[in-house]
C-alpha cells in the first residue's frame, strides 16, 4: 500500500456549539473510489470540506500529500446573476490553455457550451462544467460533494460511469459523497457510513450487510427510499468506539 | 506654467483616478452584495477626520485607520446577535452620527463639513492629486495581484480552499482594499457618495460584460466617463461636483440598461436584465 493522498485520525470538529464528527479515521489512496454516505446532517459535507481544507477540525488532524492536487465539485455553485462568467472563464479560474479547456468539456460531454454564461446552465450542465473545473485542476483526488443531485436517474447513473472512467484514465483517488445508493454501490471500492462518526465501512457488499448500514437505510432495494425517511438515528452505548470494521467474511 | 496648475484639470485627473479604482473593487462589492459593508466603511471616515484633526496625522491617514478599524470590526461582529443589514445599518449610520458629533467638539476648529459629506474636487491640490494616484495605483495592484483568488473565493470558499486559496484571506484584502479607496477617494465624492462611485458604474457594466474581467473594465470606463462628463455638468451648472458625478454615472446605468434591453433582446449575449 503506498502512502494515502489524505487521510486524517480521530478527526472531530464542532460547529456552533454542536459536535458534527467525532472520532473519524478515514484514507483515500490513489485509483480508488470511495463513497461517504449517511443521513442529512450525518457530517458528509463536512468531513470533505475538512480533507479539503476549507474547514478547520476541531480535534485530530488532516494530512494530506505533499503539493496534492485536488479537484473539487460542490453540491451547488451559488453563483450571484450579478457576476457574468462564462464557462470558458469559469474553467480559465482552474488552469489549462484553450485547448485543455476544450478537451476537459468534450470530456464531460459539454462540448461547445464554452461561451454560455454559467447561469444559463441546466442543472446537469452546470454539474459536469464544475466537473470540468475539478478536472482542469489535474486532480491527484477528485472530491465530489452530491455531485449528481438533480440529474435524473439515466443522467445518475452516466454521471457516476463517467467518474469511473476518468478514475481510470488519471489514476485519481474519488472522493465522494452520495444519495445515489443503488448506483453508489456499485461503483464504489469502498464505502463509509457516516453518522457523526463511522458506522461502518468496507466494500459495498459488505456495508451493505453490516447491521449499522440497514439501522441507518433500512433492507434490500428500500434502502434508497428508507433514506429520505431517516427518523432513526440509531444509538450508541455510551463510551462504546462506535466504529466496526468488517472484513469481507464476516457477517455474510 | 504647467497644466497641474489648472484646478478643472486637476479636478478632472482626481476623478478619473478614483474612478478607474473604484470601477473593479465595485465589482466586488456588487458581486459579494457589500454596499451596505461599503457605506459603513465610508462613513466612519468623518470619525478618521476628527481623528487626524485631533493627533495632527494627515487626514488620508486617518481616514484609512478609522475606515479600516469599522471595517474590520463590522466583519468580525456580522451575524452573531443581528441580522447582517441591521448591524451594517447601525454601524454606518452610528458612524457617522459618530463622526458628526465628535467633529463639533474639536475645538477651535473650523471644519468644511459639506466638503467631508459630498466631497471637494475643485479643491483638490497637487499633493492631493498624487495621494490618489498612488493609493489607486496600489489598490490595483493589489487586485491584479490576488484577481483568480479573489474571483475564486467570491464564487465559492470551498472551491478556492481545494485550490488552495484561503477566502477569508481574500476578504480581508477586499476590506483592506475598501479602506484604502474611502481615504483617498474622500476628497472627491465625500463620505456619504463613496459607495455610489462603487456600485453604479460596476452595475452599469453589467449589461454588456461576459467576464468578470470585461465587466470591472467597463465600469472603470463608465466611472471614468461619469467624472469627467459630472464636472462638465457642474461647470455649466454651476451644482455641486460630487453629486454631479454621481448623476453622470447613474444616467450612464439607466443608458446602458436601456440599450441592453433594447439589444438583448434575441441576442441573449447575457446579463442584461436578468434577476
Amino acid at each position: 500500500m503506498s502512502a494515502p493522498l489524505v487521510s486524517a485520525k480521530e478527526l472531530g470538529v464542532t460547529l456552533g456549539g454542536h459536535p458534527v464528527l467525532r472520532g473519524v479515521d478515514i484514507a483515500v489512496e490513489a485509483g480508488e473510489i470511495v463513497t461517504i454516505v449517511g443521513p442529512n446532517g450525518s457530517g458528509k459535507s463536512t468531513l470533505l470540506r475538512l480533507l479539503i481544507g476549507a474547514e478547520r477540525a476541531s480535534t485530530g488532524e488532516v494530512r494530506r500529500a505533499p503539493g496534492l492536487r485536488i479537484g473539487y465539485v460542490p453540491q451547488r455553485l451559488a453563483i450571484d446573476h450579478t457576476m457574468p462568467l462564462t464557462v470558458a472563464r469559469f474553467l480559465g479560474l482552474a488552469g489549462g490553455g484553450r485547448e485543455e479547456r476544450e478537451h476537459a468539456l468534450q470530456r464531460v460531454g459539454i462540448a461547445g457550451l464554452g461561451g454560455r454564461q454559467m447561469i444559463d446552465l441546466s442543472g446537469g450542465q452546470l454539474q459536469r462544467a464544475l466537473l470540468a473545473h475539478a478536472l482542469l485542476h489535474r486532480p491527484q483526488l477528485l472530491v465530489l460533494d452530491e455531485a449528481a443531485q438533480g440529474l435524473d436517474q439515466p443522467g445518475v447513473a452516466r454521471f457516476y460511469r463517467l467518474i469511473e472512467e476518468l478514475r481510470a484514465e488519471m489514476g485519481c483517488g474519488v472522493l465522494m459523497v452520495s444519495h445515489d445508493l443503488h448506483v453508489v454501490m456499485s461503483a464504489s471500492d469502498r464505502v463509509i457510513c457516516l453518522n457523526g462518526h463511522v458506522c461502518c465501512e468496507g466494500t459495498p457488499t459488505v456495508v451493505s450487510a453490516a447491521p449499522e448500514y440497514r439501522a441507518l437505510f433500512g433492507f434490500g432495494t428500500e434502502g434508497a427510499l428508507a433514506l429520505y425517511r431517516h427518523e432513526h438515528d440509531h444509538a450508541h452505548a455510551e463510551g462504546a468506539p462506535g466504529h466496526h470494521h468488517h472484513p469481507a467474511d464476516a457477517e455474510a | 506654467m504647467s497644466p497641474l496648475d489648472d484646478f478643472l484639470l486637476r479636478a478632472v485627473l482626481a476623478g478619473i483616478g478614483v474612478a478607474l479604482v473604484a470601477g473593479p473593487l465595485g465589482c466586488f462589492v456588487v458581486w459579494r452584495r457589500m454596499a451596505y459593508f461599503g457605506d459603513a466603511t465610508a462613513h466612519a471616515a468623518l470619525i478618521g477626520v476628527t481623528l487626524a484633526l485631533a493627533t495632527e496625522l494627515p487626514v488620508v491617514a486617518g481616514v484609512a485607520l478609522a475606515a479600516l478599524a469599522m471595517a474590520l470590526t463590522v466583519s468580525l461582529a456580522t451575524g452573531r446577535t443581528y441580522a447582517m443589514d441591521t448591524m451594517l445599518g447601525v454601524a454606518a449610520h452610528g458612524a457617522l452620527a459618530a463622526g458628526l458629533v465628535a467633529l463639533s467638539l474639536i475645538p477651535g476648529v473650523r471644519v468644511d463639513l459639506m466638503g467631508y459629506l459630498f466631497g471637494d474636487i475643485l479643491a483638490v491640490s497637487r499633493s492631493d492629486l498624487l495621494v490618489i494616484w498612488a493609493g489607486g495605483a496600489l489598490i490595483l495592484a493589489l487586485l491584479i495581484w490576488r484577481w483568480r483568488g479573489l474571483l475564486l473565493a467570491t464564487l465559492n470558499a470551498d472551491l478556492a480552499a481545494a485550490a488552495g486559496i484561503v477566502a477569508a484571506r481574500e476578504r480581508l484584502l477586499l476590506t483592506v482594499a475598501l479602506a484604502l479607496l474611502v481615504a483617498v477617494a474622500l476628497k472627491v465624492v465625500g463620505a456619504l457618495l463613496i459607495t455610489a462611485m462603487l456600485i453604479v458604474p460596476a452595475a452599469a457594466a453589467r449589461a454588456f460584460a461576459p467576464t468578470p474581467e470585461a465587466m470591472a473594465l467597463v465600469a472603470a470606463g463608465i466611472g471614468a466617463a461619469a467624472s469627467a462628463g459630472g464636472l462638465a455638468a457642474s461647470f455649466r451648472l454651476d451644482s455641486p461636483a460630487g453629486p454631479s458625478i454621481v448623476v453622470a454615472a447613474v444616467v450612464l446605468l439607466l443608458l446602458a440598461n436601456g440599450i441592453a434591453a433594447v439589444v438583448g433582446r434575441g441576442g441573449g449575449s447575457g446579463g442584461a436584465g436578468r434577476g
